[in-house]
């Protein structure tokens, strides 16, 4: 009773999905113990709902679909398909802007070429950018500049300013910078 | 420096894969073909005195990566990866850092293990670097135990007042996390949480709502206050707002409303309304429809709002509006009748979701004009959606067609036209029955469909829905007004078909032959080519009709099998089980066992019927009912009448008598008044009784009759039975009952009735009693002093399954109305989206013996709902009797 409670009110995620072109998972993260029981579970899952979206045109806006009883909202960038899950009783906005989080995020980490390899190559960017936005399933930023630059760790104390502030070749420039200097270090 | 001569365009890091790039065609994948073992080898590196951090991170994120995909580690695999890792807290790279973070939580230690790193993360947790206080704080809360977590409290709580957002949100979502399992400690924070709230950060604040409402969760009193705080404060945060904004509508809910009071908090979602953020105000017009019993004065604002929504460039607003209009269409369709001119523009929606929606909302909201239009831009737009949507659409063609009977032509079109498409075995099945659904309720229909429904069965896949139309062919064919044409299409199957089809249309087949006569020869001729099929169903059925055939014509009645279809299955069961259990020496007689009570056909005609004769309803008053039965002398010295149940039909409606029974409860007696009108014009009849069998009723004496002497066309007379029961009881029974009468004709001439009657019985349908008939519903506002009062020897719980229902709602109502007790503390109302619910129940019996009852509801994701009943009341038969009734119901 407690725990319906609860998640009728926090407005809850329930998986990240990043697909290829083909269907196939470049990363994803489940928050519920819905497809807990087998990885097969999961990637049938993935699978159907590739098909049934794979020929949508989700590019210019996110589109949505209800579908195996969840709201899914998704978009594609050249060939990497975001989907963010939730409940069907779940406010549909509220995840239009989870997605949007999580690709504006990538998109800058990735300075603007977001494709399967780029995504690959960094994933260990895109992993943190999705950790940064989801916490067990809790929304927990929606601000694509925020959670950028807390993946490439610039808080406010390193003397950069926040990233809204810059302009976004700028904004490029000192993250590279920023990386170097780990690179080097 | 070296990164300026980098390509602008590259990705921020290219360097460190390099050596992977050697195949580079269009299946590039950094990680082609890496391979557990290898990467748990490469692994190893983390112990190196030395570290070198770009090395640790390439073989962390492969790691990662390799768990995003679903590979496992075994508990020792997990375990070695787990103490290397943490070898790696001595680095300081940031970025190797956050990556150790979250293979921490990807393989969350064992509790003997957590001590290793916990000092480590600690010490993250006190640094300067507010990433690492965040990152560490999110990982201790999901490895730390309760003993660990009191230790370091003292952090968290610091970290909720941080000045850095990413640290404050962290640990107030831990929180969150922890509170499932140690809420103790969380309710500890709450000065620290109520700090938070008044952040300037929106995620904070957000966050810190959601702990506050939920520490705040089990507390009626302190929700409502917190509600209240917060809708006068200022949020700003999207997110918090839309969360304060369910809190609400959970208020709203608990919350008793009485008609005429204004609804507390209304205002402030209707404020919401304008909020700027559309999260918000989608989430407060979801919240104002959602609302119990709202108006459509309160619905109005929030409709409007929705409508804008609708020609949004965005799909997920139009998705969002579309859909909740959809929902609110079932209940107030004249309130969303506005948009439909928008509804009209969805249907060419690209996205297929909302044009279903937009289709099926308007096909509730639709009105008989518009009916002709939709379906005609239906038939182009079924092609390109998929079967799940189809079904939808169909559901709502369906209901439509039901509720405008009148226009079911061009919707039994519709219907025939996609029956005839591609479509699954489900898909195909939805269709049939939504035309088999409107052939019960709208007769005129009956032939069209007839016919479409043959031309399916011509080519038809699937097995189970050509022998439910053969079926339907057999029952209804044989009343049309050309028999003779559909004999063709179904001896066609006798050909063509499987041996279940060809079982089914020789039954089919058989049933013309013996309702109509003129077919007979021919049904026979048909009959007598299927007794060489090589299934043996097929061939006995066939024999058995054909002899039946000829008996028919021996006889000229109609043979006993044909009552078949009425027999109660359990009966026929039951009469067979004591067949056997004789010698055996006498034919089995189906005539003994007892017919079945007629499905209730629920459709919208009839229930209009039931409401047409006002002056039986007005004489369901209870005072009324006393003051007639004190004044007839055998009822006098009953006692006082205790409770008088709800008239129920014993015959089918238009048929020659209308009959219904109420039944009156005394204290030790029970009395049957039978309330009869006489249909035919031509007859009156007189000294009509009721004839009550008693054997399954074993509990009730019959005491006397009282017979109406004379029952003239059009007048309503009554006729009672009066029964003695063991006093304090609540037997269960039930009662073959017929009506036993003698006719007068009347000559229509002269309106003369004829001096020589006869006798004669006309079967009635089974009359039933059960505790419930004892039972008043009664209201009691103290719901828990009661339940104490009564002896808790007395309780008895048991859990049951009620089957899948179309909402928790729905199952409320159906239970409370089986048990016929009254829901306390407005415990009937369901909220919406809840997925478990709590009904508080409450009755008297004769005699003041009083019955609790709780109902825990649980639905769960395919809509099956199971109760866990659990009962206290005056003694131990009574709460025996409550669980009977659900038992047997």
């Amino acid at each position: 009773m407690v725990a319906d409670g609860k998640s009728n009110c926090m407005p809850m995620v329930k998986a990240m999905i990043v697909l290829d072109s083909e269907g196939k998972r470049i990363t994803v993260k489940y928050y519920t113990k819905e497809w807990a029981s087998s990885v097969k579970e999961q990637s049938n899952f993935e699978k159907s709902l590739f098909t049934k979206t794979c020929r949508t045109n989700a590019r210019g806006e996110a589109e949505i679909i209800m579908f195996d009883n969840h709201v899914i909202v998704y978009k594609f960038i050249a060939d990497v398909f975001f989907y963010i899950v939730a409940s069907p009783e779940e406010n549909e906005i509220a995840m239009a802007q989870v997605l949007a989080a999580l690709t504006e995020s990538t998109s800058i980490l990735l300075r603007s070429n977001v494709e399967k390899k780029s995504v690959l190559e960094n994933i260990d960017l895109v992993l943190i950018a999705m950790d940064e936005i989801v916490d067990g399933g809790i929304i927990f930023e929606t601000d694509a500049q925020q959670v950028a630059s807390r993946v490439t760790m610039r808080g406010k104390d390193d003397g950069f300013g926040s990233l809204s502030d810059q302009t976004l070749s700028q904004a490029f420039a000192s993250a590279k910078e920023q990386f170097s200097k780990h690179m080097l270090r | 420096m070296a990164s300026n001569a980098q390509d602008n365009n590259a990705p921020l890091r290219m360097e460190g894969k390099k050596e992977e790039e050697d195949e580079e065609d269009y299946e590039y994948s950094p990680f082609h073909g890496i391979e557990k073992g290898a990467v748990l080898q490469e692994a190893r590196i983390f112990h190196n005195p030395q570290i070198d951090a770009r090395k640790c991170q390439q073989v962390l994120t492969r790691l990662l990566y390799l768990s995003t995909q679903g590979e496992t580690f075994t508990k020792t695999e997990a375990t070695e990866v787990f103490f290397s890792i943490t070898k790696l807290f001595q680095n300081n790279d940031s970025n190797l850092r956050r990556l150790v973070y979250l293979m921490i939580r990807e393989l969350p230690p064992d509790s003997d293990e957590v001590i290793i790193v916990t000092n480590m993360l600690m010490k993250d947790m006190a640094s300067n670097n507010e990433l690492y206080k965040s990152g560490s704080i999110r990982v201790l809360c999901r490895i730390l135990d309760s003993s660990l977590l009191q230790q370091v409290e003292r952090y968290f709580k610091q970290a909720i007042v941080d000045k850095a957002p990413v640290v404050a949100s962290a640990a107030l979502v831990s929180g969150i996390h922890i509170l499932k399992e140690n809420s103790d400690i969380v309710k500890r924070w709450g000065s620290e949480v109520q700090d938070a709230v008044q952040s300037r950060n929106p995620m904070v604040q957000f966050h810190s709502v959601a702990l506050m409402y939920m520490l705040k969760n089990n507390d009626r009193l302190a929700i409502s206050k917190l509600v209240s705080s917060l809708t006068r404060g200022n949020v700003r945060s999207p997110l918090a707002q839309c969360l304060i904004v369910r809190c609400v509508a959970q208020v709203i809910a608990d919350s008793q409303v009485y008609a005429g009071q204004e609804r507390p908090f209304y205002d402030f979602l209707e404020s919401c309304l304008r909020h700027k953020g559309e999260m918000v105000i989608f989430e407060a017009a979801k919240a104002i429809i959602e609302l119990n019993n709202v108006t459509e004065a309160e619905l109005a604002p929030a409709i409007t709002i929705l409508q804008l929504f609708l020609s949004s460039s965005k799909p997920v607003l139009r998705f969002a509006a579309v859909r909740i209009l959809n929902r609110v269409a079932i209940e107030h369709p004249m309130a969303v009748s506005n948009c439909n001119i928008d509804m009209e523009t969805l249907i060419s929606d690209q996205n297929r979701s909302i044009a279903t929606l937009a289709i099926t909302t308007l096909l509730k909201t639709g009105n008989e004009s518009s009916i002709d239009r939709l379906m005609k831009q239906m038939s182009s737009f079924m092609s390109e959606i998929g079967d799940e949507f189809k079904i939808v659409v169909v559901d709502a063609v369906h209901k439509l067609c039901l509720k405008f009977p009148s226009k079911f032509r061009s919707m039994m079109s519709f219907l025939s036209s996609i029956l005839r498409e591609e479509g699954g075995f489900e898909y195909k099945k939805a269709i049939v029955n939504a035309i088999l659904g409107i052939v019960r309720t709208v007769t005129e229909s009956k032939e069209t469909a007839l016919t479409h429904l043959c031309e399916f069965i011509e080519d038809c896949e699937f097995t189970y829905l050509s022998t439910q139309i053969l079926h339907l062919l057999g029952e209804e064919g044989p009343r049309t007004s050309h028999p003779a044409k559909y004999i063709r299409y179904i001896y066609n199957r006798v050909i063509l078909e499987n041996a279940t089809v060809r079982a089914a249309a020789v039954s089919s087949l058989a049933n013309f032959g013996m309702k109509v006569p003129a077919l007979k020869e021919r049904v026979r001729t048909l009959l007598k080519r299927t007794l060489f099929d090589n299934d043996d169903e097929v061939r006995d059925r066939a024999a058995v009709y054909l002899k039946l055939l000829n008996k028919q014509e021996e006889e000229s009645k109609t043979p006993q099998v044909l009552r078949g279809k009425n027999i109660s299955l359990s009966g026929l069961e039951q009469s067979l089980r004591e067949y056997l259990a004789t010698p055996m020496m006498e034919t089995f007689d189906i005539a003994t066992v007892p017919e079945k009570e007629l499905a209730p056909v629920v459709n919208m005609a009839k229930s209009k019927d039931t409401s047409g004769p006002a002056a039986l309803d007005e004489l369901t008053l209870k005072s009324d009912f006393e003051e007639t039965l004190s004044s007839i002398p055998e009822f006098a010295d009953l006692g006082p009448l205790y409770k008088s149940c709800e008239p129920m039909d014993l015959v089918e409606k238009e048929t020659e008598y209308t009959i219904t029974c109420i039944k009156h409860i005394f204290g030790s007696h029970i009395v049957f008044q039978f309330n009869m009108t006489n249909t035919i014009e031509e007859q009156v009849l007189e000294d009509v009784s009721v004839q009550v069998d008693l054997a399954e009723a074993e509990d009730y004496q019959e005491v006397c009759t009282i017979p109406a002497t004379k029952l003239p066309y059009g007048v309503v007379a009554q006729t009672y039975v009066l029964f003695s029961y063991p006093e304090g009881t609540m037997p269960f029974g039930r009662m073959v009952a017929s009506l036993n009468f003698v006719v007068k004709e009347i000559d229509p001439s002269t309106g003369d009735e004829e001096e020589e009657g006869f006798e004669d019985e006309y079967p009635l349908e089974d009359i039933y009693l059960s505790p419930q008939d004892f039972i008043h519903a009664t209201k009691i506002s103290n719901f828990r002093n009661k339940w104490e009062e009564l002896d808790p020897e007395t309780e008895i719980a048991d859990e049951y399954g009620i089957g899948v229902r179309d909402s928790l709602q729905d199952a409320v109502e159906a239970v409370v109305e089986t048990l016929g007790l009254a829901a306390c503390e407005g415990t009937e109302a369901v909220p919406p989206n809840a997925r478990s619910h709590v009904c508080l129940l409450h009755g008297k019996a004769v005699g003041g013996m009083e019955a609790l009852a709780r109902v825990n509801f649980g639905i769960d994701r395919n809509m099956e709902v199971a109760i866990k009943l659990t009962v206290r009341a005056a003694n131990a038969d009574m709460s025996e009797a409550l669980h009977a009734i659900v038992a047997e119901g």
